[in-house]
């Protein structure tokens, strides 16, 4: 079996309101797998449904093989789980988290303590093991819920917004270790709201937007099939838009005016500048294309706001 | 999204009440001596104090009388306490009760594993106080042996009504509400300090359906050696509301945190 995870027209509703509005993806073995959306795309919604904390409302969601209605308690053995909200236990030390939690896995006693004392060591914090977990710094906590997560050596990890509220370098090293997690052969799903992010770790993603999936595919073929390799940003630039998108349009293959600013895709960049430069267009900056970019594009609009 | 009525419980309660006992091993000096200084203060009160204008009740002194009743109501109060402010602060702030259930814990594991360790409390709680009461030369028969039990029951249902109220009102505010609609009345109106012979009618129906009402009477048989087969009733009923109330919490508890 090569998926580990498939969702078949999958739904989610609260009170009418519906925060998926049926979707469908696969999760192969072995890879990093992204859902990337701004906040209330649904994202959180899929991957509850998913870890079978919160149930179906429609459609369906095989995990290892297995429905995750009728066989939740299977199917959460055998997986790992990194909440959004930091749910640590704060009467506990970072130690007796991990063996604690361990416990809910029947894992005896002294095999969790191994576990855990090595898995504290991964994440290089055996030095904390016996502090309570408040001691415990933004990307620490991060670090230790992730290896909370590992205690069961599941088979697949689920993170949802694993590096929120992290500062960059507290980032870099959970990048680090999910990247270790993926050459042992750790299925990772996870969600974000971050490009930089999802381009960096993810094999394969979608990208969801108003609980419907917009794109799917390879960071860097969506970026190559939307825009390009090159995108000129044009500061304040979208009152002039269509004198400057006129001027330029055999040297652009697309463009998008969101808020004050103009993007344009050109063939090349360098020509591009050059021929704006003479037209008298003010600030520009040419810069590689993104998925930031792919996803103004199909959304029209920024991934962090709203 | 209707929830199935019927409980999903395993073994993995006991998980549950492993790890709230693992924090209590910390905190149990602090989180004990203060409890059993309130039922101290009762019976310092009432029972020395206004006793000596209370003629005998039942046919027992008045201190006698009350301080059977007194191991209840601390009994009451550790599974009250614990249930609420406690579970929902595990629940609510702590995120504990998400992070459990994304383990093969269920809802239910996790919430009937909270009960029973308000059960234990209780046992606890009364246990101190029963040994209080010892020392004070209050206990008049070895039957007292037997009240531990009756503490860990009468816990399991006062923590399951707890457990009711978080799921009906979940709000930290709320509490207040439950301890001075709920608790108080019947701490005061449970035949703890004056038999419910004496209030009216209505009054002592309604404390006749109080779990405290009969916990009180099964310990003040069993610690002043009065005991007989209206013991039996009172227990049975007891185990009839822990059988009532239990999966009514689950139920409610679950609608709470299943989304």
């Amino acid at each position: 079996m090569d998926n580990v995870i498939e969702v078949h027209n999958l739904v989610k509703k609260y009170n009418g309101f519906t925060a998926v509005a049926g979707i469908n993806f696969q999760v192969r073995r072995g890879e990093c797998f992204g859902i990337l959306g701004p906040n209330g795309a649904g994202k959180s919604s899929t991957v509850k449904m998913i870890y079978c904390f919160s149930p179906v409302t429609a459609g369906e969601i095989t995990v290892l093989g297995m429905d995750v209605l009728s066989r939740p308690r299977e199917i959460k053995a055998r997986m790992g789980v990194v909440a959004q909200e930091n749910n640590l236990d704060p009467d506990l030390t970072a130690l007796q988290n991990l063996v604690s939690y361990a416990g809910f896995y029947r894992i005896s006693s002294a095999e969790a303590r191994e576990r855990a004392l090595e898995l504290l060591g991964v994440f290089g914090l055996e030095e904390w093991s016996n502090h309570k977990v408040d001691d415990l710094s933004g990307g620490m906590k991060r670090k230790l819920t992730i290896a909370r997560g590992l205690i069961n050596r599941p088979e697949v990890l689920i993170l949802d917004e694993p590096t929120t509220g992290l500062d960059p370098q507290a980032r870099h090293v959970v990048w680090q270790q999910l990247n270790s997690l993926r050459e042992r052969g750790v299925t990772l799903l996870l969600t974000t709201h971050y490009l930089d992010e999802a381009q960096h770790l993810c094999d394969r993603l979608i990208i969801m937007h108003r609980g419907t999936i917009v794109e799917e595919g390879a960071p860097g073929k969506l970026v190559e099939r939307h825009i390009g390799a090159e995108v000129v940003e044009v500061v304040k630039g979208a009152g002039a838009a269509t004198e400057i998108v006129a001027s330029s349009k055999d040297f652009i293959k697309g463009h998008l005016v969101v808020g004050d600013n103009l993007y344009l895709y050109p063939l090349d960049g360098r020509e591009l500048v050059r021929l704006l430069g003479q037209l008298g267009v003010g600030r520009l900056y040419l810069r590689p294309a993104t998925l930031e970019d792919v996803f103004l594009k199909l959304t029209g609009r920024g991934l962090v706001e709203e | 999204m209707i929830q199935p009525f019927l409980p999903d419980v395993s073994e993995l309660v006991c998980q549950v009440f492993k790890r709230n006992f693992t924090v209590f091993r910390r905190t149990w000096m602090v989180s004990m001596s203060f409890n059993f200084v309130e039922p101290l203060l009762y019976l310092a009160a009432m029972g020395v104090g206004l006793g000596s204008y209370v003629r005998p009740m039942e046919g027992l002194p008045y201190l006698n009388f009350i301080a059977p009743g007194l191991t209840v109501t601390s009994a009451m109060f550790a599974a009250a306490y614990e249930c609420t402010y406690g579970s929902f602060i595990r629940m609510e702030f702590q995120k504990i009760y998400n992070a459990i259930i994304a383990t093969p814990a269920s809802a239910d594991d996790v919430v009937l594993g909270d009960m029973l360790w308000g059960g234990f409390k209780s046992l606890l709680y009364g246990t101190v106080i029963l040994l209080v009461i010892l020392a004070l030369g209050l206990v008049r028969s070895p039957w007292a042996l037997l009240t531990p039990p009756v503490f860990l029951l009468a816990g399991i249902t006062f923590a399951a009504m707890s457990m009711v109220w978080v799921g009906l009102v979940p709000s930290i505010d709320s509490f207040n509400y439950f301890f001075s609609l709920v608790v108080t009345p019947l701490f005061l109106l449970s035949g703890v300090f004056f038999p419910v012979d004496d209030l009216a009618p209505a009054m002592r129906a309604a404390a006749w359906l109080s779990p405290l009402y009969h916990s009180v009477r099964v310990a003040r048989g069993m610690i002043n050696g009065s005991v007989g087969t209206y013991i039996l009733a009172d227990i049975l009923w007891l185990a009839v509301l822990a059988l009532l109330l239990v999966p009514l919490a689950l139920y409610l508890m679950r609608r709470l945190l299943i989304k």
